[in-house]
């Protein structure tokens, strides 16, 4: 909401001080101040201005020539590159020497070697409205008092002015209005605040003899003011009028729109003028509108309505407007109206928001029906305004007004204990001085001295007030935040994060130390990322994603690590290790309430890299986290590489896998070389043992390591026959090393040689020679159990 | 008779010309050892008088230990040259080897999330977390914010083709995380809730749709607005300085009352907004199942990826989302 400073002070003329104060003052009553504008300044040297000749310039075709009289009678040649002016036309004209607004200096220039002695100006040049693609034009405007030469702001009546674009939040429908502003700047600066009284100029005939109003559902609306005027010519408005509607980002339409959207802007109460002669039966029903009832509004548009949908319809129940949210167009006022019946209603927030957001159809009026208008005297108060206002331009208001009833707000006095609003604010306020605070800005309050409550009436401009609650923010709001003194609790809980948390951390540790950078892609793909990945295309889909390309969640980290493999490649950035940490969104068709099955993964990719290194990696995790028997089982993932490859299985459930990616997703996302991968269930994992380390006192006796070579058929994993040695070794083998692996020469086909280091140890003995051959022995009689192992000589 | 005072000198002069380690050591028998002068003259003391053969053995002695300093300095010198010499041999250029290191990094949002909640951690709170993907109810309705309401579309959610229409969305901020907490632990409660939060926000240099925030919530006896106060202003003292400041200026979310912005201040003496917070609404409190007549509480939040914006003066938010190494190694 933008308020201008002069129009505030209509309603409290005491309103005064350094605009940035004031500034601030409005920021700390919660109108937080978005942008600040001094208006009027810099118009010093632009003058009215009439166009004698326009013609083109010889040597360029996106400008002119325009000859101007700035009142000394003679032409003035200018370059300009706007072609909307005629011969004829007043102009605002910017002599040499001017300083813009924006700071820019007039001068005396050449243009392509025409010479250019001034500037005509547009609107958004001078600051008065958003219009930069013409020239303004003041030919209709500037009234016969004003000669050419005269100063722009005695031709169009500007002062001096502050412009704030305020922040209004959705509890203060008052604070949409001039005068809502108004009266809360007021209270904090504590200068007297009144609405000015203007003429109700209703000299026509009896309302009640010409239109009629029923409320048949008065859950949708709580008051319906209407009135009939007569003489309405449609022209333009007084130029002081334009000047304020543009300065609060409105643009002017014509005398009628115009001082509609004036009252709206000053009192906050939306309006709509039907053509009267257009309303069947010159009379309006307020009701619900039945399923599937059409209408089609001002816009156009065919609009279809339900049951909840809110409607005024004429006599002959036609709708004839959509209740808070747009009229109807074949009642609209244009060039030949004459009458028109005007309506100012209340309607109920709820049913409007609806509409509004069913229809999605947002509006100035329609913003101020959802927060909650004023349903008191404000709505006389805006009908009498906008028919004096009217009657500037020779209309004649209807006598009196139909007010018919619907169903208000309650609004019974609300019991405030001084003593919960104290011990909600952690302040030390008497009840009378909430009292005052409260009563500045329109609460009617009677204090209890004996119990220190108030009894207090919210003001009918305040539909979003209603609880104790809500009385004790407007306290706080007026005793200023600023003054509330700070405490700090001291909780008897204590701080820490959970294993889970510490057990993220330590993952994060382990992996940077790793060298693995952390990424944070966005969790969302495009459509065929998952197929393109080997994975199934499955993912949950956004109902309204920003893009196509971000319309599917992921189920699978994969996708993301490798576009941002193919990324890092394509900006030569080397060999990448990356890891993440995030959620993936797995399908749960049947899930009450219907989430996906959200779940915490880690992933770790690495380019240029085989599958050792991701299982290297997995080691890291397993030493980080002591994890309870991590084991690879052959497998086939999807998306990774099919023979070199596994899940990984913890506690004896499949957590995830490791490997590498399969070589033809790494070509269809132009992948170069190979990429280890592992991705693991983290969530999972860590809802699982872990951590569970066990101390082994340190043998003080000596260790002995005998070499073994097997021949292992490939069917028989490095795994097993680890597994196997442990068992042939019993307790005194404390480790098992694999230091070679070969092929070729001297060892059959689908079969290598593995070589394994075994280390002997007692803890309370050295072994003896025959004690480690015996061990050594019952080794190798466990390894060639496995099928086709055998001892290499 | 041999001249024992002159005894040393041959040896002494031959120990001095030895130019390296090899000749020296081939001088010992001859100098020391049981055909050197000295032992011969030993070997010749029985010769002597008694009277005579003290003085001489003690002229012996003498010359033998001068020969074995002068040996032993000798070689200590000789040995350290030929060591030096040894050194040079293996001289490196270390700034050949400078810049070679590697280490991973952690997301420049994940330190500054770790730095958050080790403040709060500090001041006795612990972290909670919750699912990205929401229900209206948590989302929304138990935040006071019924179907209708306008504030609903200040939120422009992304919803999700699950349940019924907008009955599942990505949430829109941390605060469900409050509500999932309340139900399901008494109070008293102390929580901050860092996650990540969706908008259909364009990306651009100020803006992501998917972006991280930080909530925070305390359920206690007796809990003020002074309290929360006193909270935002040790939070900002811990976080950004002890010359920080902080204040809060009136505001609306249907979720808290009363509410307010809340600012930090800055160098130049202005203010800059940092998030939301108030007094958790009564209506919040009872859909949680707790009674507002006994418990009252606050509840603040922001975001953590400005946090992170600021302290390095980011030009370009999407680099955070961007995965690019060149950018992920420089913090």
């Amino acid at each position: 909401m933008k308020v201008l400073l002069s129009w505030l002070r209509e309603f409290a003329p005491g309103i005064d001080g350094d605009p940035v104060e004031l500034g601030e003052i409005l920021s700390g009553l919660g109108l937080a101040v978005e942008e600040m504008t001094i208006t009027g300044e810099g118009l010093d040297g632009i003058v009215l201005a009439k166009v004698l000749d326009l013609r083109p310039h010889p040597d360029a075709d996106k400008i002119q020539l325009v000859d101007v009289d700035m009142g000394d009678g003679q032409p003035l040649q200018v370059c300009c590159g706007a072609f909307n002016m005629s011969v004829g036309d007043l102009i605002p004209f910017a002599t040499i020497g001017t300083v813009m607004p924006n700071g820019m200096e007039i001068a005396q220039r050449k243009m392509r070697g025409e010479m250019s002695n001034g500037m005509c100006c547009s609107g958004a040049e001078l600051g008065l409205g958003d219009d930069h693609d013409g020239i303004m034009l003041l030919t209709e405007t500037a009234s016969a008092a004003s000669p050419i030469g005269t100063p722009i702001t005695e031709v169009l009546g500007i002062e001096r002015d502050v412009l704030w674009d305020l922040e209004v939040n959705a509890n203060r429908p008052d604070a949409m209005s001039i005068a809502g502003v108004a009266r809360d700047l007021a209270a904090a600066l504590d200068v007297p605040f009144s609405f000015p009284q203007h003429d109700p100029a209703s000299d026509g005939p009896n309302v009640a003899d010409e239109a009629s109003v029923e409320i048949v559902d008065d859950s949708l609306c709580g008051r319906f003011l209407a009135r009939t005027i007569h003489n309405v010519t449609v022209g333009s408005s007084p130029q002081w009028m334009q000047q304020r509607l543009i300065a609060l980002g409105m643009r002017p339409i014509n005398s009628v729109v115009d001082v509609s959207n004036y009252v709206m802007l000053e009192l906050g109460q939306p309006n709509h003028t039907y053509d009267l002669d257009s309303v069947a039966g010159k009379g309006l029903r307020v009701r619900r509108a039945s399923e599937g009832e059409t209408i089609t509004t001002l816009d156009g548009a065919d609009r279809t309505l339900i049951a909840t949908d809110g409607v005024i319809a004429d006599v002959a129940d036609r709708a004839v407007g959509i209740a808070g949210v747009m009229g109807g167009l074949d009642t609209e006022i244009s060039e030949s109206t004459s009458s028109v019946l005007l309506e100012m209603a209340w309607w109920d927030p709820p049913s409007i928001s609806r509409t509004v957001k069913r229809l999605n159809l947002p509006s100035e009026a329609a913003t101020r029906y959802r927060r909650g208008v004023d349903w008191g005297d404000n709505m006389v108060r805006a009908m009498d305004r906008f028919c004096q206002l009217l009657a500037e331009t020779g209309a004649v208001a209807a006598h009196g007004t139909l007010d018919v009833a619907g169903t208000v707000p309650d609004r019974t006095p609300v019991t405030v204990r001084s003593s919960y609003v104290n011990g909600l604010l952690g302040t030390q306020l008497d009840a009378p001085t909430m009292a005052s605070h409260l009563d500045s800005i329109g609460f009617e309050t009677v204090v209890d001295n004996d119990t220190g409550s108030l009894a207090v009436t919210v003001p009918t401009w305040r539909w979003d007030t209603a609880t104790e609650t809500d009385i004790a923010e407007e306290i706080a709001r007026m005793n200023g935040y600023e003054n509330i003194v700070t405490t700090v609790p001291k909780p008897e809980t204590f701080g820490a994060l959970t294993p889970y948390q510490q057990a993220r951390r330590a993952i994060r540790s382990a992996l940077v130390g790793a060298g693995a950078d952390e990424i944070q892609p966005m969790p969302f793909l495009a459509p065929g990322d998952l197929k393109q990945t080997g994975l199934a295309e499955d993912g949950v889909t956004l109902m309204n994603p920003l893009v196509h390309e971000e319309s599917v969640l992921r189920t699978s980290l994969l996708p993301g690590h490798l576009k941002a493999i193919a990324y890092n490649q394509s900006h030569r950035s080397g060999a990448v290790q990356l890891f993440e940490i995030g959620h993936v969104y797995l399908p749960a068709p049947d899930a009450h309430p219907p989430l996906p099955d959200e779940r915490e993964f880690l992933a770790v990719s690495m380019s240029d890299a085989e599958a050792p290194a991701a299982v290297a990696i997995l080691d890291v995790l397993d030493k980080t986290l002591a994890l309870p028997n991590v084991q690879l089982r052959a497998g086939t993932p999807p998306g990774l590489h099919p023979t070199r490859s596994a899940d990984i299985v913890i506690a004896g459930k499949v957590r995830g896998q490791v490997g590498e990616v399969d070589p033809g997703v790494l070509e269809s996302f132009g992948i170069d070389g190979r990429v280890a991968w592992l991705q693991l269930d983290i969530g999972s994992v860590l809802d699982g043992p872990w951590g569970n380390r066990k101390y082994t006192p340190l043998s003080k006796y000596p260790s002995s390591d005998v070499d073994l070579a097997f021949e292992v058929p490939d069917a028989i994993a490095a795994a097993s026959l680890v597994g196997a040695l442990r068992k042939g070794g019993g307790s005194e083998l404390i480790s098992t090393e694999i230091f070679d692996s070969y092929r070729g020469t001297g060892v059959a086909d689908g079969s290598r040689s593995l070589a394994f280091r075994l280390r002997f140890q007692a803890p309370d003995r050295t072994l003896t020679d025959d004690e480690i051959g015996a061990l050594r022995q019952s080794c190798i009689d466990a390894a060639q159990k496995q099928n086709g192992v055998t001892l290499r000589a | 008779m041999t001249n024992y005072d002159t005894l040393a000198d041959e040896a002494l002069s031959a120990i001095a010309e030895a130019g390296d380690l090899a000749t020296l050591d081939a001088l010992r028998p001859n100098i020391l050892g049981k055909k050197a002068p000295i032992s011969s003259a030993k070997s010749g003391l029985g010769n002597l008088d008694a009277d005579q053969r003290k003085a001489a053995g003690q002229a012996i002695n003498t010359a033998r230990q001068s020969i074995e300093a002068a040996f032993n300095e000798r070689r200590a010198g000789l040995a350290a040259t030929a060591r030096a010499a040894a050194l040079e041999t293996e001289r490196l250029d270390l700034t050949e080897f400078q810049g070679v290191g590697t280490t991973g990094h952690l997301h420049l949002v994940t330190q500054a999330r770790d730095r958050l909640e080790d403040v709060f951690v500090g001041m006795g709170y612990t972290i909670a977390e919750g699912p990205e993907v929401e229900t209206a109810w948590y989302n929304f309705e138990a935040l006071n914010i019924p179907e209708w309401h306008p504030a609903r579309g200040s939120f422009d959610t992304i919803f999700v083709n699950l349940g019924e229409p907008e009955e599942v969305m990505l949430r829109s901020h941390t605060s469900p995380v409050q509500i999932r907490t309340m139900e399901a632990q008494e109070p008293p409660i102390y929580i901050v809730a860092p996650g990540r939060t969706f908008r259909t926000d364009t990306a651009d240099a100020t803006h992501l749709p998917a972006f991280n925030q930080i909530e925070g919530l305390v359920i206690d006896k007796g809990i003020t607005m002074g309290d929360l106060a006193g909270t935002i202003d040790t939070f900002v003292r811990a976080f950004f300085g002890e010359e920080v400041k902080s204040r809060l200026r009136p505001s609306y979310f249907p979720f808290t009352e009363p509410s307010a912005e809340f600012d930090i201040s800055r160098a130049d003496g202005s203010w800059l907004e940092l998030g939301g917070c108030g007094m958790v609404h009564p209506n919040v409190l009872r859909n949680c199942g707790i009674d507002p007549d006994v418990w009252q509480g606050f509840a603040f939040g922001f975001g953590i990826d400005r946090l992170a914006v600021m302290r390095y003066q980011l030009d370009d938010m999407r680099e955070l989302v961007n995965n690019d190494v060149r950018f992920l190694r420089q913090f």
